[in-house]
């Protein structure tokens, strides 16, 4: 349970000369899920999208330190889609392919060489299962993702990200346009995944963090704050600002 | 003085009801003109025979196989390289500074008169690369003027794909151009297409760069490989409008006629293409 699963050594963004991360050092450890907090603009996304690598493309993008997941360099021992498939990643607002429900989960598992059409159905009737959404979409997979709604679709979203089995699943917000109800469906499906995944959740929500999270860090203008239990996180912060963001008094 | 806004509304209505009008009076008018005057020569004889008498009767069968030969093989070279040059710029190099001088390049390309590249087809394939004038130095010609409105709007379609595709489809762990395979290509070939396609009506309807490159004023037979000269509608059309005396002026007008029934019909298949997949779209 407690082994490390993600070690964030010294990592610091820049997009051009503005920095949004410094001096990052968190380890994740195995199968917790981390929640993130902290108002705009404290580099919470910006990491996320630093372990999915998506902000290899964005131009004048630099990093400093290093990123280990499982002791492996992500930026320098595996191939980016190496890195992208066993690191997944959830997005703030639902992003379904353009393609059928069905299409959508075998998506990931298809451009990884899976075409047996059997093994396909398992991977898209399990997958939906633990994203708890088989039971509303399992009489219409052929119907077009986009048509579900906006719960709907971001449990999609895990369910296509599980098709791939990552061993990291990263939530940037993935409740922030979502009613309650859809919301507690996620955070359930969260919950349930703990037994096999490593999760971490950047939220604007804290008491979704408060909630879900067995740890929780909170981040200000790029910097970690702080990090501990969740239920200290939310009881006896140790920082004065810790203390002034988690009561509400700004954020 | 502030006016009544009913009568701004009613004047406003007016200018751009009359300005929808000047484009749209002058189609009809030429769609009379031709039918009126072209139709009289309108017959199977018409479309598939030679020209008889000095081309001042007969058909124009071979200038109708020319034309649709050029556009066949404008189609073949064109659509390719001007969609894969698209993909690349877009998809690519977005924000590579040569990309920037290329889009500056392409921009300038479109607009230089068609008779300029008639002599830039000229000087490369008949005369450089030894083609002759042939069947396929016209194609290459019309495919290099066709080549920046293709990528224009290639580039176009391309950017009407959201981005939050790409990155769902790349956070998968699917690489580059398994995204742009199996996500940004089938999304975005309808409007590929359909942009292409109008780009190509409107190289097969060009006289200028045909005129130095491929086009015959007369051959009594069919081109029999591309490297044969041919006839072709438009360049026919001015050679009976300025270079033959006394021709009916059926032939003339029935010429014009067929020729933009081709264009017409290109025309359509965009359309037609345009409005299936938007049938099937699902965003």
């Amino acid at each position: 349970m407690s082994e490390t699963k993600l070690q964030i050594q010294n990592l610091s963004l820049y997009y051009g000369t503005h920095q949004v991360l410094k001096n990052i050092c968190l380890d994740v450890l195995s199968h917790e899920i981390l929640g993130i907090i902290g108002p705009a603009s404290s580099g919470k996304t910006s990491l996320l999208r630093a372990l999915n690598r998506l902000n290899d493309d964005v131009p004048k993008f630099r990093k400093e330190g290093e990123v280990l997941l499982e002791g492996e360099n992500i930026y320098t021992d595996l191939p980016v889609w190496m890195v992208r498939k066993r690191i997944g990643m959830i997005f703030a607002l639902p992003t379904p392919l353009p393609l059928s429900i069905y299409e959508n989960v075998a998506y990931g598992p298809r451009v990884h060489g899976m075409n047996q059409k059997k093994i396909l159905d398992k991977i898209v009737e399990e997958t939906l299962q633990s994203a708890f959404l088989w039971d509303e979409v399992k009489d219409r997979l052929d119907h077009p993702a986009m048509r579900l709604s906006g719960g709907q679709q971001q449990r999609l979203c895990i369910a296509r990200t599980l098709a791939v089995q990552p061993e990291v699943i990263l939530y940037d917000e993935p409740c922030s346009g979502l009613d309650p109800i859809s919301t507690a469906k996620v955070e359930e499906a969260m919950t349930m995944l703990k037994s096999r995944y490593t999760q971490i959740l950047v939220t604007n929500n804290t008491k979704q963090a408060a909630r879900v999270s067995d740890r929780t860090a909170f981040f200000l203008m790029g910097e970690m704050v702080e990090i501990n239990k969740t239920e200290k996180i939310f009881t006896i912060p140790q920082d004065k600002r810790t203390e002034d963001y988690v009561s509400g008094r700004f954020g | 003085m502030r006016l009544n806004p009913k009568i701004t509304e009613k004047i406003a209505f007016a200018f751009l009801f009359l300005s929808t009008l000047v484009i749209v009076v002058p189609v009809i008018l030429i769609t009379i003109e031709l039918l009126k005057n072209g139709m009289s020569v309108m017959s199977w004889k018409f479309l598939t025979e030679s020209p008889r008498m000095g081309m001042r009767a007969g058909g124009i069968f071979p200038a109708i196989v020319g034309t649709v030969y050029l556009i066949v093989l404008t189609i073949l070279f064109a659509l390719p390289v001007g969609i894969l040059a698209a993909i690349y710029l877009s998809e690519y190099a977005r924000d590579h500074w040569l990309s920037k001088i290329i889009d500056v390049a392409i921009v300038n390309l479109a607009g230089v008169p068609s008779v300029v590249y008639g002599l830039f087809g000229l000087g490369i394939f008949v005369t450089f690369l030894n083609f002759g004038t042939s069947i396929v130095a016209g194609a290459l010609t019309l495919s290099i003027m066709s080549l920046p409105v293709i990528i224009t709007s290639s580039r176009e379609a391309l950017g009407t794909i959201p981005e939050s595709f790409r990155e769902s489809s790349l956070a998968l762990g699917a690489t580059r151009w398994q995204t742009i395979r199996r996500i940004v290509i089938p999304n975005a070939l309808p409007g590929i297409i359909t942009g292409a396609i109008l780009a190509l009506s409107r190289a097969a309807g060009e006289t200028a760069p045909i005129l130095f490159t491929v086009a015959a004023f007369y051959l009594p037979h069919l081109p029999k490989t591309i490297f044969d000269q041919c006839m072709a509608l438009p360049y026919h059309l001015y050679v009976l409008a300025t270079q033959v005396p006394n021709v009916k002026a059926g032939v003339e007008y029935g010429t014009a006629l067929v020729l933009v029934a081709m264009i017409l019909i290109l025309n359509l298949m965009a359309g037609a293409i345009r409005s299936h997949f938007r049938k099937k779209k699902q965003w």
